[in-house]
């Protein structure tokens, strides 16, 4: 079996002090190198389900695998090497006073030694193109430059996946064509959280909506960003002008 | 206010070196016992709200006419966050400060993280608790009693300060003098104190209540509850605080041994011909020299710091009785 | 004023770095971190009597500023800091009691302008050994400096943090602020600071939120309690020696002043 596939069946939460569950019965299938966008209105549990990815929020109900690893306490530095989360905030990510502290982060965790350690930040920032920025301090980067960090401190763990949670927020539309160029130029599995919809056609070739905590739509971009109906009663909607049926 | 940023010098070596030494203790307890409480999320957590404390103790609110006065926070961190992570935080900061910004010497740090971190927090969180089995058991409640503790933990510091100098003096101003100003002057420091607190707690409690630590008794029904704290207890309050502390005040701006010290010489309490209680050499001679009333102020000092100490003790122990609560449920 | 002196900096903690190459500046920073203490505790030490010493030891404090090409202004709006305690010392000699000296047709006590000079003296140049340190070297190194100097590395981190996420609070009370301006709120008593006041019980919300976030991207990244030690580097000899220069001059002028 194929390390990275990702299997999540029949996942419902229901945050502490609340009675609304906002995962409600969420299964997924993502098989190796795929490039899968998650759509969906605010409040419908998509942020919830990347934090279950990485055994973030202790699983209630259902089950999560990936590849032959079931979600448990004994797997959790494992899953959460394969398996790179990049949040929505990158300030969130950036914690050390230096990009290289960062992204030597979490290759450190993992025990890679010292003498290494150095590799592993140059070769990740130069997957992003970001090698220039190694002795900087994250606070006085742009919000582009922040990104570009905020994966490469991901990818020095060599993961099989990668789960990103709104990665365009706070981008320029430069930045959102070049981040969508150094996606394509990553050989991992890819979710991607997105609202951004023309990213998300650009980006990913399948989709799902999830909507009301589970996954109400799952098949090709471009046919679900053709469905009107599909994506009004979705609460989403195309930028303006933006005609799919002409890309 | 003067002298809470104590620079290099203010306070002699060996009250500084004492006063290093016994920062150094709470620092270490605080740094092992927040360690315990927070697990993992202690360095996010404390190194956030470190920076959160600093920022707010930049940014000046209104006190009168223009005037403007600033945050201490201690109080509002151990009230937050529980005193040994409140204290921490306040620690890091001034540690900060006189490092990196020539806030308080290098030399003067121990009784600087005492008067600023440890008797705000512990002494802070005392008088809250305390307050707390008395108050509302509500939002307002708990808000009244966060102002009270405020105030109170500026005083406090005002006068560990004080007694400080007792020991350490290193000018010709006698202890009384400094007592009197400092604390005098921090009342009205720690009015501000009290009503920032108050109401910055309050908003917490609006928006997040399980971030509040001192309240973690209370669900959200009981926040929510009527029973406000009238505006009269807190005049009353407030003006006893008051009273009490122009009484003391006003003791030293007396030259004559009338008031309190006639009394006592009247009742037998002390004999007349013993005025020379502060020879003692463990008291500074610059403190001593020229104090008008000299068993008064001996009494004052052994009062506060009884007081400083009591309270201090009780925030520990209040700290141990809820750190075991909480890890127990 | 709690902190209040810091206010002015806007810039923030970045910007406290005077950006040189000077010696100073490339010295190991914790031999500086060291020897800054050393050279405060001497100028602490001595006794104020001896105006000579303080002599000494300006010049040392002073030919440093001079060596790393710290500007004087830079300097003199960093020594503000201390105005509140020069403004105390100015009082003593009037408030002290003793012996009265005449100066200018005012009768100051001898034993206050004493006490005055002492405190005037040692504040403003233990104040200039801290802005030396600080104008000289950067704070991950003097973060560095501290984990080299067997300081815990739990309270290390949470300096680091607490300096990372500084200027991000700043700024968003500053913007709070600014908002709550543009609404024409302009307070000036006490009972109108209500929404400065909720503004930092919100500000604390997010922060603390933000340090629940952090928390879960450090766990996403394999952080299992102990910060990772990820780097190591041998202080040069060398540079023990020439940081010891200023504190061995100001011991020697301690010890001196103390003997004679």
């Amino acid at each position: 079996m194929s390390c990275t596939t990702i299997e999540v069946s029949d996942l419902r939460f229901t945050y502490p002090g609340s009675h609304h569950h906002v995962l409600d019965g969420l299964s997924a299938s993502i098989a190796e190198g795929e490039r899968v966008a998650l759509l969906g209105p605010n409040g419908s549990g998509k942020t919830t389900f990347v934090l279950h990815l990485n055994g973030l929020l202790t699983l209630q109900f259902g089950s999560i695998r990936i590849g032959d690893l079931e979600m448990g306490e004994e797997n959790l530095p494992e899953i959460r090497r394969r398996v790179g989360a990049v949040f929505q905030d990158a300030d969130d990510q950036l914690f050390m006073q230096s990009v290289r502290e960062d992204v030597a982060f979490g290759p450190a965790n993992l025990g890679v030694p010292r003498a290494e350690l150095d590799a592993v930040v140059e070769r990740a920032l130069g997957q992003v193109g970001a090698e220039a920025l190694i002795d900087r301090t994250p606070h006085h980067l742009s919000g582009g430059e922040k990104r570009r960090v905020a994966i490469a401190t991901v990818l020095a763990m060599d993961p099989h996946a990668l789960v990103l949670d709104e990665p365009t927020s706070g981008l320029d539309p430069v930045g959102r064509r070049e981040l969508a160029g150094l996606l394509a130029g990553l050989p991992q599995t890819q979710l991607v959280v997105t609202h951004d919809l023309p990213f998300a056609l650009q980006t990913c070739p399948r989709s799902m909506i999830v909507s009301g905590g589970r996954v109400v739509a799952d098949g090709s971009t471009r046919e679900i960003l053709s469905n009107a109906e599909l994506l009004a009663a979705n609460r989403l909607e195309l930028p303006y002008g933006f005609d799919v049926s002409s890309l | 206010m003067i002298a809470m940023h104590a620079p290099d010098g203010f306070l002699e070596a060996p009250v500084a070196l004492a006063t290093a030494v016994i920062a150094l203790v709470f620092v270490a307890l605080a740094l092992r016992l927040s360690g315990r409480e927070l697990g993992d999320r202690q360095v996010p957590l404390a190194g956030i709200a470190a920076a959160f404390i600093f920022a707010a103790q930049m940014f000046n609110f209104p006190v009168a006419a223009g005037t403007t006065g600033h945050l201490m926070g201690g109080a509002l961190a151990a009230i937050l966050l529980g005193p040994w992570v409140g204290s921490l935080v306040v620690t890091v900061v001034v540690v900060v400060q006189a490092l990196l910004f020539a806030d308080g010497g290098l030399t003067a740090l121990g009784y600087n993280v005492i008067n600023m971190a440890t008797v705000t927090a512990f002494g802070g969180w005392a008088v809250f608790r305390l307050l707390r089995r008395v108050m509302p058991r509500n939002a307002a409640g708990v808000m009244g009693a966060t102002a009270i503790a405020a105030l109170v933990s500026v005083v406090l510091s005002a006068a560990a300060f004080s007694v400080q100098w007792l020991f350490g003096a290193s000018a010709e101003v006698p202890f009384d003098t400094v007592f009197g100003a400092m604390v005098g002057v921090h009342v009205l420091i720690g009015v501000g104190e009290a009503i920032i607190s108050a109401l910055a707690v309050g908003a917490v409690l609006a928006a997040r209540p399980d971030l509040v630590t001192g309240a973690s008794d209370l669900d959200a029904a009981q926040l929510s509850a009527e029973r406000r704290v009238g505006r009269r207890t807190f005049v009353f309050g407030g003006l006893f605080v008051a009273v009490v502390f122009a009484t003391v005040v006003s003791q030293f701006a007396v030259d004559n041994p009338d008031g309190l010290e006639k009394v006592a010489i009247d009742e037998g309490f002390i004999e007349a011909g013993r005025d020379h209680a502060l020879d003692s050499s463990i008291f500074s001679d610059y403190a001593t020299s020229g104090v008008g009333n000299e068993t008064l102020s001996l009494a004052v000092a052994g009062v506060s710091g009884v007081l400083i100490t009591l309270l201090v003790g009780l925030g520990l122990i209040s700290a141990a009785r809820q750190g075991r609560g909480r890890a127990g449920a | 004023m709690a902190g209040g002196h810091v206010e002015g900096r806007v810039g923030g903690v970045g910007h406290l770095v005077v950006h040189g190459h000077s010696p100073v500046h490339r010295l190991a920073p914790e031999a500086k971190v060291v020897a800054t203490f050393a050279f405060v505790i001497c100028v602490a030490l001595t006794p104020r009597e001896q105006i000579w010493a303080f002599g000494v030891h300006a010049a040392v404090a002073i030919s440093i500023v001079a060596l790393a090409g710290v500007p004087t202004r830079v300097l003199l709006a960093r020594l503000a800091v201390i105005i509140p305690f020069l403004t105390f010392a100015v009082l003593v000699p009037f408030v002290a009691g003793g012996e009265e000296v005449d100066v200018l047709g005012v009768g100051l006590s001898r034993d206050g302008l004493w006490g005055a000079w002492n405190v005037a003296a040692k504040a403003s140049i233990g104040a200039t050994a801290s802005i030396i340190l600080s104008a000289t070297t950067s704070v991950p190194e003097i973060l560095k400096a501290l984990t080299r100097l067997r300081v815990p590395r739990v309270l290390v981190s949470i300096m680091s943090f607490m300096m990372r996420y500084l200027d991000l609070l700043v700024d968003q009370l500053g913007r709070m602020r600014t908002s709550m301006t543009a609404r024409c709120h302009d307070p000036r008593w006490l009972w109108q600071a209500k929404p400065i006041a909720s503004s930092a019980g919100a500000l604390f919300v997010r922060s603390y939120e933000r340090g629940e976030r952090v928390h879960q991207a450090m766990l996403s990244r394999g952080f299992s309690g102990t910060m990772p030690d990820t780097e190591e580097r041998a202080t040069p000899g060398a540079d023990w020696v020439r940081a010891a220069l200023p504190p061995v001059v100001a011991l020697a002028a301690l010890l001196s002043a103390v003997v004679l």
